[in-house]
């Protein structure tokens, strides 16, 4: 089976030469959830923007392939880019205060791509919000299309998220740390829904996380990344059965767990560190072009 | 893990150069100007009346931008005129920020009562209509450079306080306010060392902005006549007079205007500059 | 104790739906809560968005003024004392906060945030208290010169640890202070917090909605929902036998890192 989004050897760097991304490689295809692990800086956010064409500016893509849909991204003209993009992903970002705009209702902002982009007509386009809003279980969705975004919780607001990104039928969703901005209930109930649109539409989805926890409740497979660089690549049982590579268990033994009566609280072993940070350095020389 | 996004480089420092230089230069000319003008700047000589700047056919030596239709030498006037335009910028500019962002801080910072009182006051000044105002100021004080500065200071706070104001706030919820307020200190002491210095570089750029607009007020106050008594040259009154005779001695009007035109866009962009500069956030 | 809480209640005035005149109505936060904190504990208060916890530490803290009820600090009633009362007292009740982004002043470097509240306090020897506190939180000196800008999430954290540290207080809040933190800088600020409670005999309250990080912590738990208290207990009871059903589906709601859990 091809996978939908195949994501080959993609190098990106700082204009000034530091690289953000090194050779990262990986497959998702319809229906498979896939996971990116790291901590912060890891540059598991980047994909993403690379897939989505939104990579900061500064940051160049200075080597390999994003295949969407059996197209190379970077043999289309940039007008050709978005509309494929457009059309076939979709975004769910972190922080549900900061990605509606507060002075537009809530519907607008929902059927505003299809209809520019899509070229939907008004009206398909609301029966789609509205019916959307009904599957990621908002009660009374006629009401929330008219509201305004502060006048909805963080929970709600990350169900209409969810719905927007959903609206235009994806192939490909990424989820940017789709909970991290959540309290633990609320995060369980958005955890659970996305897995359901997920397996209702059968979209392909990418999920950033930095949490290990999250990721066995939802992901298929996963990348745990370290400065950029794929460390170990995972079926999910296997990687929490049997993890591999020194930095996966590393990662493992510091994610605290209240069933653990001692209380895990093992950061990342300097000599651990060091290794991957010679792995790294070995990787760039055998690189620089 | 190190982290890469402290790599971005920043732009260089050449906007602080150019703008510094042109008012370095200004500096120079204006406190300078009874050494480095070539000639008095009152001085009629109606034999030497409307000559071209000294590149030009029929230009004399000693008047090297040339003269207006009394014979007065453009360079110096305009040396001269600089001392005004400088001493308005300076003074009206300072005192403008001192009144405007000390309101702007108060209110911000500690809200309620003084906020409440500052900001109407602040609503109600900026109702009136600037330059007819202005107008009115120098129909009471009468002309001269004092009026002049009072008028810039009494319509310009406002602008000060307001943005000020705003940044106050906002800081205000930062959490190393409540730190502050944590350790013991008093709400007066963390004004001072927790709020102003983050509002300092929002305040040196309208002070800088503010010393362009004083120069431009002054300018369009001396085009019309109401700006100083004596017939000291002014940037503004020789574009007025350059006006008249701009087919016949374009340079009487067009190099006060470049010398007006870099001033204010100096000012601004030399705020800017020191901004970047020196504020260790953007470091 | 060297906290006792009594039926402490915060409301807020809702300015959004304040009608033009009269006094706006008030959004009660804090319903009457009521408990002791023991000199030496290590206790953990735990709730979701919304339950008031932020609002109880700050009202610990007297950053704002309870509604009704009392708070007493070492023996002394501080829940209306003006500002003025308060301020010899603070050396002893500090306060770390949540966001290092925005509880370190930009514009100051590590050395002068951490040296703010030793100068208020007029002590000698300044800059070797800053050095002490620095190498207590496990940072080099070279550290005093950096700003926050130049500092990882939990170097920065680190640093809000030190300034707390620094006036050697004998009570620490601190309110989720690794909420935005990656597990491996997670687990190293909270082994550091540990260190220095045994260190310098601290009384540690401990505000997170992250029950997995309360564990080792906290000898002690306060479950809030609501403004109200659902549940007390010693650690190893609340998680072995959650008696309130809150408190039951707060741990049933937490992700662990196993694809085993039951999960529903």
């Amino acid at each position: 089976m091809s996978a939908y989004l195949s994501i080959r050897n993609l190098s990106v760097s700082l204009r000034g030469g530091t690289r953000i991304l090194r050779n990262v490689s990986l497959e998702v295809s319809a229906s498979q959830v896939h996971g990116l692990v790291g901590e912060s800086g890891a540059g598991k956010s980047m994909i993403g923007k690379a897939v989505l064409g939104t990579l900061p500016r500064g940051l160049n893509i200075t080597g390999g392939q994003i295949w969407l849909d059996g197209v190379d991204l970077m043999t289309l003209p940039p007008k050709q880019l978005r509309a494929k993009i457009g059309a076939t992903a979709a975004l769910i970002p972190q922080d549900p205060m900061t990605a509606l705009n507060p002075s537009k209702r809530i519907g607008p902002q929902i059927t505003r791509r299809l209809v520019d982009i899509l070229g939907w007509t008004n009206a398909r386009a609301d029966a789609r919000a509205l019916a959307l809003l009904g599957e990621v279980q908002i009660p009374d969705p006629a009401r929330v299309m008219r509201s305004y975004p502060h006048e909805l919780s963080g929970g709600m607001r990350q169900r209409v998220l969810i719905a927007s990104a959903f609206a235009a039928e994806p192939k490909l969703i990424i989820a940017d740390e789709p909970t991290t901005a959540l309290d633990v209930m609320v995060q369980k109930q958005i955890l659970k829904l996305i897995a359901q649109m997920q397996a209702m539409h059968g979209t392909a989805l990418l999920f950033v996380t930095h949490d290990l926890g999250v990721v066995s409740k939802v992901c298929d497979t996963l990348s745990v990344l370290y400065a950029g660089k794929v460390v170990e690549e995972a079926n999910m049982r296997r990687f929490f059965m049997r993890p591999i590579h020194p930095y996966s268990r590393a990662l493992l033994a510091a994610t605290p767990s209240y069933k653990d009566p001692t209380g895990s609280l093992t950061p990342v072993p300097d000599a651990v560190i060091a290794q991957v940070e010679r792995d790294i350095a070995q990787h760039d020389t055998r690189n620089s072009a | 893990m190190r982290d890469a996004r402290a790599n971005l480089r920043r732009p260089l420092g050449l906007r602080l150069w150019l703008s510094g230089g042109w008012l370095t230069l200004l500096v120079i000319g204006a406190v300078f100007a009874p050494l480095i003008a070539p000639q008095d700047p009152l001085a009629q000589d109606l034999f030497a009346g409307r000559l071209p700047p000294f590149w030009a056919d029929g230009a004399q030596p000693g008047y090297w931008l040339g003269t207006d239709s009394l014979g007065r030498d453009v360079l110096s006037r305009m040396l001269y005129a600089a001392r005004l335009a400088l001493i308005v910028a300076i003074v009206a500019g300072t005192l403008t920020c001192l009144i405007g962002a000390s309101l702007g801080l108060i209110a911000g910072f500690y809200r309620g009562w003084p906020d409440m009182i500052i900001s109407r006051f602040i609503d109600i000044w900026m109702a009136f209509p600037p330059v007819l105002f202005a107008i009115l100021l120098i129909a009471v004080l009468g002309t001269g450079l004092t009026s002049i500065i009072i008028a810039i200071v009494v319509i310009d706070w406002t602008r000060f306080a307001r943005v000020v104001r705003a940044e106050a706030m906002s800081q205000s919820a930062m959490d190393y306010v409540a730190s502050a307020q944590v350790s013991g200190r008093t709400q007066f002491s963390t004004m001072l060392t927790e709020i102003l210095p983050n509002v300092a570089p929002t305040i040196l750029i309208l002070l800088t902005l503010e010393m362009g607009i004083a120069v431009i007020v002054e300018a369009i106050l001396s085009f019309v006549n109401l700006s100083i008594s004596t017939d000291s040259p002014t940037w503004g009154g020789m574009i007025a007079e350059g006006r008249t005779s701009v087919h016949q001695a374009w340079w009487v009007l067009v190099f006060p205007l470049i010398a007006l035109f870099l001033t204010v866009l100096s000012f601004s962009q030399f705020g800017e500059g020191l901004k970047d500069r020196f504020d260790p956030v953007l470091r | 104790m060297i906290y006792r809480i009594r039926d402490l209640r915060l409301s807020f005035p809702d300015m959004v739906n304040k009608s033009l005149f009269g006094p706006a109505p008030r959004t009660p936060v804090l319903r009457g809560l009521s408990f002791d904190v023991p000199r030496g504990e290590v206790m953990g208060i735990v709730g979701g968005s919304g339950s008031g916890k932020s609002t109880l530490g700050r009202a610990m803290l007297r950053l704002i003024e309870p509604t009704s009820g009392s708070i007493e600090f070492d023996g002394v009633d501080i829940t209306h004392a003006t500002e003025a009362t308060l301020r010899p007292l603070r050396p002893q009740f500090q306060m770390i906060f949540q966001d290092p982004m925005s509880s370190l002043n930009p514009r100051r470097n590590v050395g002068a945030i951490i040296a703010g509240p030793l100068r208020l306090q007029g002590l000698e020897g300044i800059a070797a208290h800053v050095d002490e506190a620095l190498d207590m939180v496990g940072l080099t000196r070279l550290f005093a010169h950096r700003y926050p800008h130049e500092l990882s999430g939990g170097q920065r954290q680190r640093v809000g640890i030190a300034r707390a540290i620094a006036l050697r207080p004998k009570f620490i809040l601190a309110d989720e202070i690794v909420s935005g933190l990656d597990v491996s800088s997670q687990a190293q600020v909270l082994n550091l917090l540990e260190d220095l409670v045994r260190d310098l005999g601290l009384t540690l309250v401990f505000i997170s909605h992250d029950l997995s990080v309360i564990r080792r912590l906290c000898t002690r738990i306060l479950v809030l929902h609501n403004g109200e208290i659902v549940e007390e207990a010693e650690t190893a009871k609340l998680f072995d036998a959650p008696q309130a059903a809150y408190t039951r589906s707060l741990l049933d709601a937490i992700p662990l890192p196993d694809p085993d859990q039951f999960w529903a």
